[in-house]
Formats: structure tokens, C-alpha cells, sequence
């Protein structure tokens, strides 16, 4: 099936096909209401038919312990002594791609098209365009894309892109029991937090907040928190997320730059050879036979008429006729 | 006569390893440049796609390390920046402009060849490190997300720098006639001897003191 609705590619320097504009989407979870149950992380397994490895019990309810090719979505949990209440807070964030309207993935990756950005904000692996270098790894601010172990390609949440491109909400949205992920446009994703925000001030979360960080340009995948002033205690969550600078150095202007001045190189090599010329050696000059030296600052190129046949008198395979 | 035996520069074995390290310096150079920039991508077809390019673009960067090395060893020791090197490097504008009469007189190598020979071996080092680095398949879960992008800016600007080497040391051999024939071949004629490398020459012919040298050297004003 074609596409229509592309507003980046991957390793693509003119405009994708973009004639179809659709609206931004956006997932927003509350981890006021995350009760960690992990529903979700086995709907994304079941809709996305990914059976990841049975793991081991680490002594935490983190299981498995990092995302991989095959778990997209992870709840991560973190337990967090709140100095002004002296309360003990479980906080739980739903771990996964933030679909960046940035996306540091898709900037680093060198493989045309394995890498989309759809009209709606989802950002989106194409895994048989993967080349499965890794770049993706390396520029994402969020630490999300996983390579496979079976077939070396880069994996992460789609945000259901075939489950939304139909008119469905994503999998594990239709599943949380407790409404903490809730999907629509993105407008109304922002509304619908500003309620929860609110509500979670009122009962005294007063640094309460909504998620979506500037860095990265906004994200489509958005968190209600209770302490949005401290993000990095939900998991080290990022607190200003951005594209490294390290980053864009690697993947920004530097490149055609760079590649101008090896043409450059190139060219100042065939203009100094047509202008200067080459530097030859008189070959029939030899010192050891006492010959004069030529004169230099002077070209030393024969023209000889190739119906001529120069002959060295003291050569005895030159035929002797004198000169 | 004397007059027309060569003088040999480079024996087989030292032929045999420059050209393979340029061979693979191609391959890994190409397969580089397809991921470099995304309008080089098309280069990846030339190794099979651009998975294969992936995969093989480590390999060849690891054997062309590997040989280059036989290479320092070979030609380490004629290497040694002198300081009649470093004012050849001054009059880089003599240089270019053919008016090599104005030089210093050069030995084996010429301060330019020198140089490239110590930048080169900086380059290969930075390019193998920082390549390990992001090997995906070997290395890369060794090293944090910092170490990476590090390391990926580095191994690009590595990679510019010694293309762009290359492409000068390439133009050197277009420019200088013989020295091609002396890489493929093994052999100079004295003349070119002379003329480029006169500190060598001597040494090979064994002439201590030259009669017409100053002739051919006016002095320097």
C-alpha cells in the first residue's frame, strides 16, 4: 500500500510524498492512575504477536528489565520517599517510544526510508528498509529502539500505526483497566491532561504537570506526572530531552559540507594539473654522463613528430646513425 | 653503460601491500561514504545493498588497518621529519607551483609524503578505535549512549579526513610522473631520482660530492 501522509523520511533529501495531511495523534498516560498491572504490556505482546523470552525474577517488579526487540512497552517502577510529606510514592511510568516531532532516530539513520515520520506524529521503523546499524540507537534522546538478536533489524513501539490507520486506538490502550492511557488528537490529549492536572493539584500534587517535553520538538506520546518538575524520578525519566549535540554535529550540516570539500579536493587537483601541469623529469638529461643541466623554470615537455625517430649516438641499441 | 639501469624504489612485497591496503582503503572508503551522507547511499549498491554494506564496511576497515600496519613497518624508519623537512613544508607555494629547484633537497621521502605517513597512521588508529566503538555486532553493548555518539562523530570526521588525504596523495601520483610506474613497477629512472629524491639518489649512487649542483640550485635569496 502506498504512502501519501509522510512528513520525514530517513536518509532522504527531498520531500517525501506528503499530500495527505491527517491530524496529530497523541497517547497520553496519567501515572497518577498507573496501577502497574502490566495489562498493557500484554496487549502490545498479543497485537503485535511478539513473544519475548520468559525472564528471570530480579527481586523487582520490572520484568522484563529493559525493553527489547520484542517488548516495545515496559511498566517501569520506582519507589520514592517524598521528603515534604514523608509519604512513600510508588511511581510507575509506562516505558516506550515517545514518538519526538523530532525524532533523533530517524535524523540518524543512514538507510532511505527505514525511518517514517506519518502526517498523524507517529514515528515509525520500516524494518525492511533496516539496515541494522544501530544509528537509530545511537540518536535516540530516550533510549528506546532495540536491535534483534534473530535478524539484527531495530525494532520499537509502532504506536500501533496499523491499529490507528484504521480508526483503532492503540493496543494497550484499549486495555488499561484503570483509563491511565488515553489516545485521541493531540489537542484534545493536552485538554483531557489539563483536567487530571488540576485534580492532582487540588489533592496536593502542586508541581503536577503535563510531559511533553520542547526539546525534542513535543512528543506524541505524553505522561501526566505528579512531579513534572522532577521527571528523572519515574526511571530517569529525561528532563530536557534534546537531539545530542553530538548528534547533530554527526548528522547535520557538517555532512554536505564535508562532502563539498572532498569534491572540492577533486576538482583543485584537476585544475592544478591543467593549469600548472604535471612535473615531469627531462629524462634525457643524466648527470652521470656529464649532460648539461636543463634550464629550470623553463618547461621541459618535447614535442616530438611522431615521424621522427630520435637516436643517442652513445646508445648502442639506438641504431648509430648520428644525429 | 650505466645510463639507462633503474633504480629499484619498491620491492614486490612492498607493491603487493601498498596496493592491497589501497584496494581495501576502496572498499572501506565506498562502503563508508554510502552511509555517510544520504546522497552517497546509492554507493551501497555496489556491495550488495545495504545490509551487506553494514556488514562488510567493518571487515574491510579491520583488514585495511591490519595491512597498512605491515606498511608502517615497512617504510617507518625513511619516515623521520627532519628539519629541512619542516621548511619544505614552508614553501608548500614552491611546491605546488612545479618550482621544485627552490627546495630543499629531499631524501627517501619528501616532507609532504612524511607527513601524510604520520597522518595516516593517526587516522587508521582513530578510525579502528572509534569503529569498535560502534560495531554493533561486536563492541557497541560495551560502550554508553555518550561513548557512541561519540564515537560516531569522531569515526566520520576520521573518515573525511582521510579521504580528503587520500585524494591528495592520489593527485601527488598523478601529478609527479613516475611515481605511479614506481608503485606499479618497482622502478624510478635516475633522472626522477635525482631530481625528486636527491638526498636518496646520492645515498644509492654513492656520490659524495655533486659537480653540478649548484647549477641546478641557484642560491636562495
Amino acid at each position: 500500500m502506498a504512502t501519501q501522509d509522510l512528513i520525514a523520511r530517513s536518509a532522504t533529501t527531498t520531500q517525501p510524498p506528503s499530500v495527505r495531511d491527517t491530524m496529530e495523534v497523541a497517547k497520553l498516560i496519567d501515572t497518577s492512575k498507573c496501577i502497574g498491572c502490566k495489562a498493557c504490556q500484554v496487549a502490545c505482546s498479543e497485537w503485535n504477536d511478539l513473544r519475548d523470552e520468559v525472564g528471570e525474577n530480579h527481586g523487582i517488579y520490572d520484568n522484563p528489565m529493559d525493553l527489547t526487540a520484542e517488548s516495545w512497552t515496559l511498566m517501569r517502577f520506582a519507589e520514592y520517599e517524598n521528603p515534604d510529606s514523608g509519604n512513600l510514592e510508588w511511581l510507575i511510568r509506562k516505558d516506550g517510544c515517545m514518538h519526538c516531532a523530532e525524532p533523533g532516530c530517524l535524523k540518524a539513520c543512514p538507510s532511505p526510508g527505514a525511518i517514517v515520520k506519518y502526517a498523524n506524529g507517529i514515528v515509525d521503523f520500516n524494518q525492511d528498509h533496516c539496515i541494522g546499524c544501530g544509528y537509530c540507537i545511537t540518536g535516540c534522546p530516550f533510549n528506546i529502539p532495540r536491535l534483534s538478536a534473530k535478524d539484527k533489524k531495530a525494532y520499537k513501539c509502532t504506536l500501533c500505526s496499523d491499529r490507528v490507520a484504521v480508526g483503532l486506538e492503540p493496543a494497550c490502550v484499549k486495555t488499561c483497566p484503570t483509563g491511565a492511557i488515553v489516545f485521541g488528537s493531540k489537542d484534545d490529549m493536552r485538554n483531557h491532561a489539563a483536567g487530571r492536572i488540576a485534580d492532582l493539584k487540588e489533592r496536593g500534587f502542586e508541581q503536577a504537570g503535563l510531559y511533553d517535553p520542547a526539546g525534542v520538538g513535543g512528543t506524541h506520546v505524553m505522561y501526566v506526572l505528579h512531579h513534572a518538575d522532577q521527571p528523572q524520578l519515574y526511571s530517569g525519566l529525561a528532563q530536557d530531552p534534546t537531539i545530542s549535540p553530538l548528534v547533530s554535529l554527526w548528522k547535520g550540516v557538517t555532512k554536505p559540507l564535508a562532502l563539498l570539500a572532498m569534491g572540492a579536493a577533486v576538482l583543485g587537483g584537476f585544475f592544478h594539473y591543467v593549469g600548472i601541469g604535471p612535473n615531469r623529469v627531462e629524462e634525457d638529461y643524466d648527470p652521470e654522463a656529464g649532460d648539461p643541466l636543463p634550464p629550470s623554470g623553463e618547461p621541459v615537455v618535447h614535442q616530438v613528430d611522431p615521424g621522427v625517430h630520435q637516436v643517442d649516438p652513445r646508445d648502442p641499441r639506438s641504431g648509430g646513425t648520428p644525429r | 653503460m650505466i645510463r639507462s639501469r633503474p633504480i629499484v624504489r619498491y620491492t614486490a612485497g612492498q607493491r603487493v601491500n601498498h596496493w592491497l591496503v589501497a584496494l581495501l582503503f576502496l572498499a572501506a572508503g565506498l562502503s563508508g561514504l554510502a552511509l555517510f551522507h544520504p546522497w552517497l547511499f546509492g554507493l551501497s549498491g555496489l556491495f550488495g545493498g545495504g545490509t551487506w554494506t553494514r556488514i562488510l564496511h567493518p571487515w574491510f576497515g579491520v583488514a585495511m588497518f591490519v595491512f597498512f600496519l605491515f606498511l608502517v613497518i615497512r617504510f617507518a624508519r625513511h619516515n623521520g621529519m627532519e628539519r629541512r623537512d619542516w621548511q619544505w613544508l614552508r614553501q608548500m607555494n614552491d611546491v605546488v607551483a612545479n618550482r621544485e629547484e627552490r627546495l630543499p633537497e629531499v631524501g627517501r621521502y619528501n616532507a609532504g609524503q612524511k607527513l601524510l605517513f604520520w597522518v595516516l597512521i593517526v587516522l587508521m588508529l582513530v578510525l579502528l578505535l572509534s569503529g569498535l566503538v560502534i560495531w554493533r555486532a561486536w563492541f557497541s553493548h560495551l560502550f554508553d549512549l555518550t561513548s557512541l555518539r561519540l564515537a560516531s562523530v569522531i569515526h566520520a570526521a576520521a573518515g573525511w579526513l582521510l579521504v580528503m588525504s587520500i585524494i591528495v596523495h592520489v593527485y601527488a601520483g598523478i601529478w609527479v610522473k613516475g611515481s605511479m610506474d614506481a608503485m606499479l613497477f618497482g622502478t624510478v629512472s635516475r633522472a626522477w631520482a635525482r631530481k625528486h629524491h636527491y638526498l636518496w639518489y646520492r645515498h644509492l649512487t654513492g656520490e659524495e660530492t655533486p659537480t653540478t649542483r649548484t647549477v641546478h640550485r641557484p642560491p636562495r635569496s
